[in-house]
């Protein structure tokens, strides 16, 4: 087992030297120092079904590492208590632990505001947030929403109760055979109608990259803004909301190596600041009589009830864990993974690719002819194989590649070449299994 | 692999590939849809009824091959049954893939659809077992709403 931590700050000294041999060299060195971590994740240690665990499920959710599993405990055993509300020495120290991870969301997403950041469930809350709040006063009958044509639900039906409510209407940015959005059609598709875009930064069914600083470049040049569904890119790239320029980004703790049931909205004051409140109660209020409440400043007047306190600190842990390890070298290695596995499914008679787009985070969905992905999956689950099998939560998705469900490997950087081979082997025995 | 073995016995995997009573049947008195949302299976279940007698049955659509393997054991077992011994079996499969076998009886009524004991070893893969027979349920009782698995 290796103990090596990677540092950032090593990307990109490489092509400083302008020596190819250094530069293979180096990236060697930083592939080495990556594989060092995955000890830090104490499940993948485990055996299924007598095999060694291949954890391929990443793009639903992430394994944990051992410092975000620490820092959860460690808030129940030492700090557990309300946050915002006592002035004892426990809510103190909840409060500051609370507060302190979003100061660490804020320097992640580089936002320019503490307030922009709001904590939420997952990216699905998220989404449903802006969807009532900002949709309902925005969004009128006749009016438009935008989402393209590889939208997870969580990106479709929101969207769609909201135009069902109002009398508007969804519209779907088409994408091309190779799953990535046809540019020149979003563009005709961005009208004085179109009230707000909202799209996937990565498609967890395809695993397109979509070129989100340009769409929202074109939306914005006609006053439009735009939610980014960062669930898959956040785990994976490093993300700048400003630099993105976008109006919304919603992201999921777990799927970025922190826990389950927290995750965060960002969203520009000024649009904040003119939402009304999506869930009301405690904590998003500054004092109510029964005649009337007047609410709290940002980001509180969207944090009612108790939050997931534990979870919250458990994704600061996720978030300082990201800081140590240098993303770039992560995306990297994660790259040449997709890369490998992509030229060994290459070989599995009747096995095609369900997304082909060039800019592509580490996700390989496939189906294999006259082989339901139902039937790989358990083969694989034999073998100790852990991936992905069904709609992925994108059924329009499998409708315009026309398979009803496909079989999806999707990897993190804590996965392996041999790993890799692993499951080639298992898909080589599907056939053989199903005779 | 002993598992995955009892899960894809042979006579499952030959009426994968070749599925008896696979077609549209003209004349079927009751037809009804039955999918399965999460993973996308999707059949048509038909039905000629000769008084309590069922006559004939067929089916059409696309899953897996435990889906698919079912309704076409199925559609083979349950020709010239009444609704009563149609009922019967029903509830006898449904024990055999749940892993609660009804009655010792019950095994041996249920004949070649004992090669879907291995299902039980797989929650993930009951629905895909019994979906063509909740389907077939739906349609003896005279449903003709396209029926779910969740």
């Amino acid at each position: 087992m290796h103990t090596t931590t990677v540092h950032s700050g090593k990307a990109g000294t490489s092509a400083m030297t302008g020596n190819a041999d250094q530069a293979g060299r180096d990236l060697l060195e930083r592939f080495e120092a990556v594989r060092g971590c995955r000890h830090h994740f104490p499940l993948l240690r485990r055996r299924v079904n007598g095999k060694p665990l291949v954890y391929f499920d990443n793009a639903a959710t992430s394994q944990k590492p051992q410092v975000v599993i620490d820092a959860t405990i460690r808030y129940y055993e030492e700090e557990n208590s309300n946050i915002h509300r006592g002035v004892h020495y426990l809510s103190e120290r909840a409060t500051q632990a609370y507060e302190g991870v979003r100061v660490k969301v804020q320097h992640l997403l580089n936002a320019a505001h503490q307030r922009e950041i709001i904590f939420v469930r997952g990216t699905t809350e998220g989404i449903n947030l802006v969807a009532h709040s900002f949709g309902r006063t925005a969004v009128g009958a006749g009016d438009e929403v935008l989402i393209s044509a590889m939208e997870h639900h969580s990106n479709i039906v929101p969207w769609q109760i909201l135009c069902e409510e109002k009398g508007a209407k969804l519209c779907v940015i088409p994408i091309n055979d190779r799953g990535e959005i046809e540019l020149a059609e979003y563009e005709k598709l961005l009208t004085s109608r179109t009230k707000i875009v909202a799209l996937a930064h990565v498609s967890n069914a395809l695993g397109t990259i979509n070129p989100v600083k340009t769409m929202v470049a074109m939306a914005h040049a006609h006053g439009i803004p735009v939610l980014l569904d960062g669930a898959q890119a956040v785990p994976h790239m490093k993300v700048d909301v400003r630099d993105l320029d976008c109006d919304f980004y919603v992201f999921s703790a777990h799927k970025m190596f922190g826990p389950t049931g927290v995750g965060v909205l960002y969203g520009v004051t000024k649009l904040l600041d003119q939402m009304p409140p999506y869930q009301s109660g405690g904590d998003m209020i500054k004092s109510v009589t029964f005649e009337k409440t007047i609410y709290n400043d940002l980001p509180y007047k969207f944090e009612a009830g108790t939050p997931n306190i534990g979870g919250g600190i458990g994704m600061g842990a996720a978030i300082d864990y990201i800081n140590e390890i240098d993303l770039a070298s992560l995306a990297e290695f994660e790259h040449e993974l997709l890369v490998y596995a992509t030229q060994g499914v290459a070989e599995i008679p009747g096995l095609r690719i369900i997304g082909t787009a060039r800019e592509k985070a580490a996700v390989l969905s496939f189906v294999i002819d006259g082989i339901h992905p139902h039937d790989i999956g358990t083969i694989l689950d034999d073998e100790g194989i852990a991936i992905r099998t069904g709609h992925h939560c994108a059924q329009p998705v499998m409708q315009r590649f026309g398979v009803p469900a496909t079989a999806r490997a999707s990897f993190a950087f804590y996965n392996t070449k041999e790993e890799i081979d692993v499951f080639l082997a298992a898909l080589h025995r599907v056939r053989e299994v199903l005779g | 692999m002993s598992a995955l073995r009892d899960l894809y016995q042979q006579v499952i995997l030959d009426h994968n590939r070749n599925p008896k009573n696979f077609r549209v049947m003209q004349d079927a008195t009751r037809s009804i849809e039955g999918y399965n949302p999460l993973c996308g299976d999707h059949y048509t279940v038909y039905v000629r009824m000769e008084g309590d007698v069922i006559a004939d049955v067929s089916f059409t659509g696309a899953g897996c091959a435990i889906s698919k393997a079912s309704a076409s054991v199925m559609s083979s077992v349950l020709k010239g049954k009444t609704l009563a011994e149609a009922e019967g079996m029903f509830q006898d499969f449904h024990g055999l893939v749940t892993g609660v076998p009804s009655s010792e009886d019950g095994m041996e009524r249920l004949g070649k659809l004992a090669a879907f004991a291995g299902v039980s070893e797989f929650p993930a893969r009951v629905k895909c077992a019994s979906l063509p027979w909740h389907t077939l349920h739906a349609v003896l009782d005279g449903k003709s709403r396209p029926i779910t698995t969740e």
